[in-house]
């Protein structure tokens, strides 16, 4: 989470990932030799499908997430999952429910690698700010999950506006390890566990640059300098790997989640800006023995892209944010395509409830960017930045983000071309259970908050 | 010798005022949007002489000798109008030093003025005029008071002329905001926001050297600068999101007549749509916000916008400021025409939502006719754009002000030229510039 003083000045209230003015509070370190640590699943996903019905959409333009595009397109989809995907011959099996997609267009569902809906709800007021644990540096023993409201009027919107099938919630980005994420199916829910991704592996939310140095050098405490990050980091790092070679006689929920990165089962997240920043924490996770999975806010990924691809590493980043803050300077338009130009992966990613409504068209204007540079990026391509690889940043890519047989049936039918600003999602589609439909009033979700409100039921 | 010649003249050049004169030009043979609310001409040519715009439309003639810039393919346009922005007041939002949008301890409010602070060499608005935006109102945001200051009318010019009207408006600030600035309720900012204009008006019909009333509360310098507004010269822009709250910045009237006030927000407009038209009260709004981000704004959605052009209030796509780029006015804009093709949203014709961006917040800011428009006598604002202007795919390719064409050097495009390819075989890249 970015912590700009002026997020949408006149109008958002989400900026209050900056109000840290929480009491300090001792790290949970709680003792309980009878568990062990890697033996149970807490917090089990209890999310199953909605049903759905066997459907064939015909006679659309298919993008499948992974760079194919498909004109005259069929989709398949039954039982929850893709079934086929191919060109007007597909034979549509006996049963199937036929939606004429003539002029419209298919992705699969959007994933955003970088929401914090659930733990900075609307209404952003300060009782539903959960999302950054800022009374330690280092907190990787909290779990975003915890902080969830289901009933975040965001999650509506990004699913009828965005198009937006599953969302990767992160800490804030006040501490240095602000905690785990959790993957979420974007289903209305009353629990948090009705809605986690089954499967999912988890990330630790980590935070270079200004926001840990400032939020705790504004204290006098450690770190307040970028070294000051890196030194506690790897101290943290070091402690880590002996608590992992230790004999686990003491639960420890941060160094659980750390062990957890350490052997590769935990992915990283890192909020990262600079250049010379991401470089030093791929570094450092050689140093310690870890994997980055993706830097997110990377505006200057494209300075390094080449050592990006090298790594194996995401960027994830906005397409044209820059100036908010001082390590935000140097953003460009371009930053997308110069790095897709370098082959390096890129994913468009929101941290915000207005931008998760516009990936797609985020991903637009990246594209955009790069065409006027001479980089040609096909839309098939371009789609992949917010399904595929946004899949593969949340470490799901082989559940959903593609339309590809046996995976997930997760499915938007668009309008029109999801890269042009005239389109919106018609019909979405979770697991193959349809969950908007914009043609039926009633098949638009209204969380609790909403009912009896201004606007209830309205078309957001 | 040669060398060094060519680097004096070099040096010389940068040194050398940027005093660019305006160029007469016509554009032929583009899509034309006049910006007017009239639907797109094809085929259409745009005539500008002495900096000024003097012909728009099909089958105008091109007077011999001017210099033709061939517009097929591409569509032509005026300057974006950016109504209520903070363009020229900060380079860096988070980096206080490098910003002048408010000014917490400050003694003043009401007579606090942006334009000792508005930078023309500013980052963002070389950003922002490579975005298509040449004009802009900018307005101060408030301290500790509910009174916020006086905004201005710029122009986005690459030269060092900026201001095109000072104190152009007073903002004031009501709703949840303006409750805590006022001292803690929406009741304390009333009285607040009431006594100011009493004693503005009170010192308006106040003979010359009078002293005030004993108990004054607001200091002279800002008694002085709400006079303008008690009588009507100056708009009063007020920013409220509630429905309740709008009712109460209409009622205004009844005690203060003379008041010219400009709406920003309306969040929950749509819901007292009829009312604010029957006031004649213009509108300026973020027009893509949907959630119910306070309690002031549980009523928000993307139809606002529409629903209150449809009640017949004139409303201005805008509040471009913190990190809500102006340069996202057509992005803006194109959404609420894909609103037209879902059932149950009200958007915006194509026409209707060019002009909230153009001819609209122009006209609220009081140069209508003359700005966001093409039309003969209008400013020399134009915009040459490689496709449909609200389109993502689309952006400048040209950019006059007063005729005058505009570079595209700015901080964003430097670098993107820098970092092409990732080079540094022979040199660093410090050396590629």
């Amino acid at each position: 989470m970015r912590i700009s003083p002026e997020i949408g000045r006149w109008g958002s209230a989400v900026a209050l990932a900056l109000a840290l003015t929480l009491a300090p509070q001792a790290q949970a370190k709680k003792k309980d030799k009878a568990q062990s640590a890697s033996t149970e699943v807490p917090y089990a996903s209890t999310y199953k499908p909605y049903p759905g019905r066997p459907t064939a959409l015909v006679g659309a333009t298919v993008f499948d997430g992974r760079g194919q595009r498909i004109d005259n397109g069929t989709v398949l989809f039954a039982q929850g999952k893709v079934v086929a995907i191919g060109g007007g011959d597909l034979a549509i099996p006996e049963g199937y429910d036929r939606i004429d997609a003539t002029g419209k267009f298919v992705t699969p569902g959007v994933v955003d690698a970088h929401s914090h809906l659930g733990d900075y709800a609307s209404p952003g007021v300060d009782a539903n700010s959960d999302g950054n644990e800022a009374t330690s540096p280092t907190t990787p023993d909290v779990w975003a999950e915890h902080s969830v409201w289901p009933q975040d009027p965001g999650f509506s919107r990004a699913l009828v506006n965005g198009g937006v099938t599953s969302l990767l919630i992160l800490p804030g980005s006040a501490n240095l390890m602000g905690g785990r994420s959790v993957l979420l199916k974007n289903v209305p829910a009353i629990t948090v566990q009705q809605m986690k991704f089954p499967g999912a592996p988890y990330s630790l939310k980590m935070a270079c640059g200004e926001n840990p140095k400032r939020v705790y050098g504004s204290r006098g405490m450690k770190p307040s300098t970028r070294m000051g990050n890196f030194a506690v980091n790897r101290q943290t790092w070091i402690d880590a790997k002996a608590y992992m070679e230790g004999d686990h006689s003491e639960r420890d929920l941060g160094n659980e989640t750390l062990e957890g990165v350490l052997k590769g089962e935990i992915l990283v997240q890192n909020h990262c800006y600079r250049a010379e920043e991401m470089a030093l924490v791929l570094d450092m996770a050689k140093e310690a023995g870890y994997k980055v999975t993706a830097f997110h806010h990377a505006v200057e990924a494209y300075k390094i892209a080449d050592m990006l691809r090298e790594a194996d590493v995401c960027a994830a980043v906005w397409a044209d944010w820059y100036g908010f803050k001082m390590e935000a300077y140097d953003g460009i338009p371009e930053n997308a395509a110069l790095i897709a130009k370098q082959g390096a992966c890129v994913v468009i990613h929101s941290d915000d409830p207005n931008g998760i409504q516009r990936l797609n068209q985020a991903a637009a204007k990246a594209q955009a960017a790069g065409r006027r540079m001479g980089i040609d990026i096909p839309d098939a391509e371009v789609v992949s930045w917010f399904t595929y690889n946004a899949a593969k940043t949340a470490g799901v890519a082989d559940k959903t983000g593609s339309l590809e047989e046996g995976k997930m049936a997760d499915v938007v039918l668009w309008n029109g071309n999801p890269l042009s600003v005239y389109t919106r999602p018609e019909k979405v589609w979770i697991d193959g259970a349809m969950l908007y439909d914009a043609d039926n009033p009633k098949m638009h979700p209204v969380s609790d908050f909403e009912l009896g409100q201004p606007g209830e039921g309205d078309v957001k | 010798m040669k060398r060094i010649l060519s680097l004096a003249t070099a040096l010389a050049a940068l040194a050398a005022p940027l005093a660019v004169s305006a160029q007469d030009l016509a554009i032929t043979n583009a899509t034309l949007a006049k910006g007017d609310g009239s639907a797109p001409v094809e085929g259409a040519t745009v005539l500008v002489q002495g900096g000024k715009v003097v012909a728009a439309g099909v089958g105008i003639a091109v007077p011999a000798g001017l210099e033709t810039v061939d517009g097929t393919g591409k569509w032509v346009t005026p300057g974006l109008f950016a109504a209520f922005t903070d363009l020229g007041l900060w380079d860096v939002q988070a980096v206080s030093d490098s910003n002048d949008t408010e000014a917490d301890d400050s003694p003043f409010n009401a007579s606090l003025d942006v334009v000792p602070a508005l930078n023309p060499a500013n980052e963002h608005i070389a950003v922002s005029r490579e975005g298509g935006v040449t004009r802009a109102s900018v307005t101060p945001a408030p301290g500790k008071s509910i009174f916020a200051g006086q905004g201005a009318l710029i122009d986005l010019g690459h030269d060092a002329k900026i201001v095109d009207a000072p104190r152009a408006f007073q903002l004031v600030v009501l709703g949840e905001s303006g409750a805590r600035l006022a001292g803690g309720s929406r009741v304390a900012a009333s009285v607040v926001l009431h006594n100011a204009l009493r004693e503005a008006k009170a010192l308006a019909s106040a003979s010359a050297g009078a002293d005030r009333a004993s108990d004054a509360m607001l200091t002279h310098a800002d008694a002085a600068a709400l006079v303008p507004v008690v009588k009507g010269e100056q708009p009063l822009y007020v920013k409220a999101e509630r429905a309740s709250d709008i009712r109460a910045v209409l009622a205004l009237k009844s005690e203060f007549p003379a008041l010219k006030l400009v709406l920003v927000g309306a969040t929950e407009g749509w819901l007292v749509a009829r009312e604010i038209a029957a006031a004649g009260v213009p509108v300026i709004t973020m027009p893509l916000r949907d959630l119910p981000e306070q309690f002031e704004a549980l009523g928000s959605t993307q139809s606002n916008t529409g629903r209150m052009v449809q009640a017949g209030v004139k409303v201005a796509i805008g509040m471009f400021s913190g990190d809500n780029q102006p340069r996202w006015a057509t992005e803006q804009a194109g959404n609420l025409v894909a609103l037209t093709r879902i059932p149950g949203a009200t958007g915006l014709t194509w026409a209707q939502a060019f002009a909230a961006i153009t001819s609209i917040p122009a006209e609220i800011s009081g140069v209508g006719g003359k700005e966001g428009i093409l039309a003969p006598g209008a400013v020399g604002d134009v915009v040459l754009w490689d496709g449909d202007p609200l389109e993502l795919s689309s952006a400048p390719v040209s950019v006059w002000i007063d005729g005058v064409k505009q570079p595209f050097d700015s901080h964003q495009a430097r670098l993107r030229e820098r970092y092409k390819d990732l080079d540094r075989t022979y040199l660093p890249k410090a050396y590629s510039w």
